[in-house]
């Protein structure tokens, strides 16, 4: 990482202190807007993180494994995410998941060589009753068919 | 892009879609007083709908009742049971009646602060939840002194969760907000008495809070007229899975299944899980049951399967749910939901001993006494009520059988 | 002191933190209960495992540990409470209220019997190869509890390499049962911060930061963890293979140190309860093991207070007399490398008031391949060191590459309690029966100042009483010469001494109160420094630390298990054996006034001493890289 780089990440966790505070119930909502904006918390930005919040760098390595949404590794520009629970994979998952993957030529778990998506299975998004559900970074999509969402997929940039 | 279809559906119900005009229940609260809010809520028989189903009543007077300097209101949103998504629509159709419900909570515990955790998935309702609230505080109905009442300060923030189910656990919720792994706590104590910053905090299900305005508007005993002697009141329902029309229904608690199947126009119907992942798997022979907490508990959750399914793949989807959402702390639910795991895919490629199915069995009831919280101790619940309810089809296989099975995702 | 310890620690792990599920007011009243039907009365508040435990009903534990906060995750402990549905974890389960506990009801022993199956089908591991076959509590609880088998299948592969990047701890995950005792000792009880949980489910597991290996990581290689660890997943790093391989070369001559910590607690490796130092025996069976010389730490120890004790003498007169603001004080102690590594990471900036003396161990290896050599023409080249220590950080010590002052590596290895025990087990010898004997000479005599280094508070004992003798001509003025204020297990002791009628040279310090302060365990240094750093401690002059919660004798090559009553019990043996000695300063030890007569010419302080005796330290900050 390049030392300018490294100085507008302080810069901006500093802000981030200054927002949601410096005590330990703070962590979360930092760790969350660093993943939405930089789509990974790295282990600088971790380390940091950790120095402004007075707490040791694993423990704040320990909470991102924790959680399914924050990531200490970039994995992609886009991320993915299929529901495989029960009603989503009644409701023709399967087929989803075989279009998808033929589609983009990776599987499940893994990134497009540009970087551009990477495909995730989540558990139930409580979209239950319009399955199959996806979401696609924040976004939600819901009745998706596989002609569908591969049009979708192809839209995201 | 076109995103997902909200549902402008204007719902008809009995209770929490009802007529409700935002903000009355909470000048009649003030007007009544606590006490009577509290008295209202007991007579009401309001129990929670996050699905342990403690006495709401019960826990707000313990929470009224302690003398601390800071007291918390946390609305559990963080609606993870697989089938479960009737908290999303109220948010989405109702939010007026769960935020009256949270400030009506406050005042009466005598919170300050209240925190809805919503769940990492449903952020795109963040926006339009925060725009809800930011009218709230320019009609006076959060903020300082609320509806010219003296004293009466009360906000209400929005935290995220990032995916995890454990965090609707509530005391793993609280160690969410703390900035923690959500890793539930042991409990005594309760978070009635150490909550959130070791704080009194009452966590309760949006449902759970959307129904209070309505209580403090017709009265608890108006309330307590619905549903059955023990299980008051309307439930939200949420249908999902072989029916023709999956959403979510207000229903008077105490229906049978059988019943519901025929409101949401379930056909060929092998088996329903009642109560998501962590709920029991009913067969035909007990269609019949009612939907209350002294029968068939849930806390929304219905999800219809048809003839047509394989109940072991089913299961196996249930199982690796919580393999991979149990937070990995205590020893029977980290690695028995393993070994029930492994239990069904022996199932399912005919590759079992009855001596080691016995053995998951014991296991499985160990699971369900020793696991340190409800994720452990439920996560074994549809296990056993397939082995029981569907030994036939459970044991069908052989290993001489070239059967589908594992590998059919 | 109150710690901050609690805020810092995960409070997950803390069950019984902030407020009680009862009214506070209400302390100290009893609450009658029944334990398998028996009644009886205890205070409320009491945990039912701490009830059972007073009534000797037995109630299995792996996650609890005496030293650290409640978990409540490992789940063996549960019994049945009337009232409640599910089984409770006696560890973590307050009584607050009338209950019934039963014990071991078929429900109570099949869920035991179940936890301990679950455990062993993930455990990766051959207890006859497993370092703490035999002292393994999973081992332990499987033969108690009535496992005859392996009910949910036992695992044929690895899943985690074994870490050995460091030189002092190594980690076998594939032995963890994910207690977390590492993780509560590393964070809450020494803070710093190295071991946590990481993944969620299945995949859980306790790693550093990243997973990076332990050596790249901020770990101070106390050892802490390794003590309290239940089972084979945590050791330190043994050279005793290595050592044999030297004792059996003929052309080596070896010869071996022993602190005074492993000495007063060897005896529990050979099955003796805590509190018998094995001193002679031990020299006996170290010699008949075969090491041809057998030495006493305490004389190096004697040495760092001539040195360190001059050198605190020598920063005082720069403040007071020469007004150097260059020269810093308090000057901190530096005998615990875990506490020198603490200080590098945490608090490099302050790294000028640690002392320069190097710790007991290192001198004794600069002076033996040195001084030793010379005096009985020995190549030093064919001398091998080897300390025998309570400590793991000892063995990252001997491998700093500035450790190399007599030309050689100037301790070759660092050897713990554990390790020796298990030589001197394969040597075919049973300690406790061996006859006694002395050290050897030229290092074979000691004060019993040297001796209390192994207990917090034993350094600034050791050194005032020579300090004060030198500065005013007097012994200390204690009864039996014991500083009762530098003894004792508080967190944080913070004393002065009274210095009056000083000889000519130190007319300086007339009237001067000499403040000090000890600590023991990181966390209570890090609240020291903290101290320090809000100028709260400018008035201190010397400040002694040490890594290891109760000193050297809790050290983390100690045997296990430890706790605070072990603790107490070495503390006991060692204060005990300093009253038997008859040199009790370390001024006075006649080997101390040879070596400056004959070697170290100079004098403490010296020219020759500074290049042999002392040492720098490296600002290594706490970036993870
Ligand atoms: C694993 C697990 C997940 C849970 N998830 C939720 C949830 O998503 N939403 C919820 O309201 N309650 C959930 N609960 C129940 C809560 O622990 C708690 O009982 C509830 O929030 C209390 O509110 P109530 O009294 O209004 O039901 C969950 C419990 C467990 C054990
Ligand atoms: S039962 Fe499962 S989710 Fe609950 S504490 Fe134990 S491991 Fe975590
Ligand atoms: S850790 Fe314990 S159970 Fe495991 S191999 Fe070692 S001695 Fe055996
Ligand atoms: S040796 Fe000490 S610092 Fe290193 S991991 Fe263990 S307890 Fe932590
Ligand atoms: S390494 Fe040892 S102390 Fe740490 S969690 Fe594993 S078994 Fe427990
Ligand atoms: S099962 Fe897919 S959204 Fe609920
Ligand atoms: S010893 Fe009580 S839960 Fe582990």
């Amino acid at each position: 990482m390049l030392i300018y780089e490294r100085n507008s990440l302080v810069d901006e966790i500093v802000d981030l202190t200054v927002e949601y505070g410096k005590e330990r119930s703070a962590l979360l909502p930092i760790l969350q807007t660093l993943q939405l904006r930089h789509k990974c918390i790295s282990d600088f930005a971790q380390q940091e993180v950790a120095r402004q919040l007075s707490i040791h760098p694993v423990e704040v390595y320990s909470v991102i494994s924790f959680y399914t949404f924050l990531h200490p590794e970039s994995q992609g520009r886009n991320i993915v995410r299929l529901c495989q629970t029960i009603s989503c994979d009644l409701a023709g998952k399967c087929y989803l998941v075989k279009a998808i993957e033929r589609e983009l030529g990776i599987k499940f778990g893994q990134t497009t060589k540009d970087k551009r998506i990477k495909l995730e299975f989540t558990n139930c998004l409580g979209m239950c009753d319009q399955g199959p559900a996806m979401v696609i970074n924040e976004r939600v999509f819901t009745k998706v068919t596989p002609e569908r969402a591969v049009a979708i997929l192809n839209e995201v940039k | 892009m076109e995103t997902m279809q909200i549902e402008k559906t204007s719902r008809k119900g009995i209770v929490l879609f009802s007529e409700y005009v935002a903000g009355s229940a909470i000048r009649k609260a003030v007007k009544i007083g606590r006490e009577e809010v509290l008295f209202e809520l007991r007579d009401s028989k309001l129990k929670g709908r996050g699905g342990a189903g403690f006495p709401t009543s019960t826990k707000w007077m313990i929470t009224a009742a302690a003398s601390a300097p800071k007291k918390y209101i946390v609305c559990n949103a963080d609606e993870g049971e697989p089938g479960t998504f009737k908290d999303r629509v109220l948010m989405m159709e109702h939010p007026e009646i769960v935020f009256d419900g949270m400030v009506i909570a406050g005042y009466t515990i005598g919170a300050k602060t209240g925190i809805l955790y919503l769940r990492g998935e449903y952020y795109y309702m963040l926006e339009f939840l925060e725009n809800h609230l930011s009218g709230m505080r320019e009609k006076n109905l959060l903020g300082k002194n609320i509806i010219a009442k003296e004293g009466f300060d009360f906000d209400i923030q929005i935290r995220l969760g990032s995916g995890a189910y454990v965090c609707g656990e509530e005391t793993a919720l609280i160690e969410s907000l703390e900035g923690h792994r959500g890793e539930p706590r042991n409990r005594p104590p309760y978070p009635v008495n150490t909550g959130f910053m070791g704080c009194p905090t009452v966590v309760n299900n949006v449902e759970t809070l959307a129904s209070v305005p309505h209580i403090i508007m017709k009265s608890g005993k108006w309330f307590s007229e619905y549903g059955t002697d023990k299980s008051t009141g309307s439930k939200l329902f949420s249908v999902s899975g072989d029916c023709e029309n999956p959403g979510v229904y207000e229903l008077p608690w105490g229906m049978t299944i059988t019943e519901v199947l025929d409101i949401v126009g379930a056909k060929n119907t092998k088996a329903v899980q009642v109560g998501g992942a962590s709920g029991i798997c009913l067969s035909h022979a007990q269609f019949n049951r009612k939907l209350s907490y002294e029968d068939a508990s849930t806390g929304g959750s219905i999800i219809v399967f048809n003839e047509s399914r394989d109940i072991l793949h089913i299961l196996q989807n249930f199982m690796e749910f919580f393999v991979e959402e149990s937070c990995g702390q205590c020893t029977p639910c980290r690695i028995g939901n393993v070994k029930l795991l492994e239990g069904v895919k022996k199932l399912r490629n005919g590759n079992y001993t009855f001596a080691e199915i016995r053995n998951l069995r014991e296991l499985g009831q160990t699971m369900q006494v020793a696991s340190k919280c409800g994720l452990g101790q439920s996560s074994p619940n549809a296990f056993l009520s397939i082995l029981d309810n569907f030994s036939a089809e459970v044991f069908q296989y052989t290993s001489s059988d070239k059967h589908n099975g594992v590998n059919n995702e | 002191m109150n710690s901050k310890t609690e805020s810092r620690a995960p409070v997950s792990q803390q069950a019984l933190r902030v407020q009680q599920p009862f009214d506070s007011s209400q302390i100290g009243a009893m609450v009658t209960i029944e334990i398998n039907e028996k009644k009886m009365q205890v205070p409320l508040g009491t945990t039912i495992l701490e009830a059972c435990a007073q009534n000797q009903v037995q109630i299995p534990t792996l996650c609890h540990h005496k030293d650290l906060c409640t978990a409540g995750v490992c789940r063996i402990c549960v019994v049945e409470v009337d009232s409640m549905k599910t089984l409770q974890a006696a560890c973590a389960f307050p009584i607050t209220q009338q209950i019934k506990i039963k014990t071991s009801t078929e429900k109570v022993r099949k869920a035991r019997r179940h936890i301990i199956d679950l455990l062993l089908s993930e455990h990766y591991g051959e207890c006859y190869t497993c370092v703490r076959n035999k002292n393994c509590e999973l081992r332990s609880l499987a033969s108690e509890y009535g496992v005859d088998g392996f009910t949910f299948g036992h695992p044929e592969k690895r899943k985690h390499d074994i870490d050995k990047s460091s030189f002092s701890v190594m980690r076998d995950m594939d032995k963890c049962v994910l207690c977390r005792r590492c993780v509560r000792t590393c964070i809450d009880l020494q803070e710093v911060g190295v071991l946590e949980a990481v993944g969620r489910g299945d995949q859980t597991h306790i790693t550093t930061f990243m997973g990076k290996p332990l050596s790249e990581v901020i770990c101070i290689n106390c050892g802490q963890c390794v003590n309290r660890c239940p089972t084979g997943a945590l050791y330190t790093n043994d050279p005793s293979d290595d050592i044999w391989r030297a004792i059996d070369d003929k052309k080596k001559h070896v010869v071996i140190q022993t602190a005074p910590s492993p000495r007063a607690a060897i005896c529990e490796e050979f099955g003796m309860a805590a509190g018998t130092s094995l001193t002679g025996e031990l020299n006996t069976a170290l010699r008949r093991i075969g090491f041809d010389r057998v030495f006493d730490t305490n004389f190096a120890a004697d040495l760092t207070i001539m040195e360190e004790g001059t050198e605190l003498l020598n920063r005082l007169k720069s403040v007071v007399v020469d007004k150097d603001t260059s020269v810093k004080l308090p000057q901190f102690t530096s005998c615990s490398p875990g506490w020198v590594k603490f200080i590098e990471h945490f608090y490099p900036e302050y790294l000028d008031h640690l002392s320069t003396a190097k710790s007991p161990q290192q001198m004794f290896g600069a002076v033996t391949k040195t001084f030793y050599a010379q005096e009985y023409n020995i190549n030093p080249e064919d001398i091998v060191t080897v300390a025998v220590m309570p400590c793991s950080a000892k063995k990252f010590e001997c491998n700093r590459p500035e450790m190399d002052s007599s030309g050689f590596k100037d301790v070759d290895y660092g050897l713990t309690t554990r390790e020796l025990a298990k030589m001197i087990k394969e040597g075919g010898i049973f300690l406790p029966e061996m006859p006694k004997s002395g050290f050897d000479d030229p290092f074979g005599e000691a004060s019993g100042a040297g001796l209390i280094f192994g207990a917090t508070g034993g350094v600034m004992e050791a050194a005032l009483r020579t300090a004060y003798e030198l500065v005013t001509g007097r012994e200390v003025p204690f009864e039996k010469l014991r500083i009762e204020a530098c003894r004792g297990f508080e967190g944080i002791k913070q004393a002065s001494v009274k210095l009056k009628n000083c000889v000519p040279d130190y007319t300086f310090l007339e009237g001067v109160d000499l403040k000090f302060i000890v600590a023991h365990g990181t966390a209570n240094a890090r609240q020291v420094m903290e101290m320090l750093k809000a100028g709260e401690l400018n008035d201190v002059h010397f400040i002694e630390i040490m890594a290891c919660p109760g000193g050297c004798l809790g050290g983390g090559g100690q045997p296990i298990p430890t706790s605070p009553e072990i603790r107490k019990k070495r503390a006991e043996a060692i204060y005990a054996e300093d009253e038997s000695m008859t040199i009790r300063k370390s001024h006075e030890n006649p080997r101390i006034k040879y070596i400056y007569e004959k070697f170290l010419t100079d004098g403490p302080c010296g020219h020759k001493s500074h290049k042999l005796l002392h040492t720098h330290y490296t600002k290594r900050g706490n970036f993870i890289v």
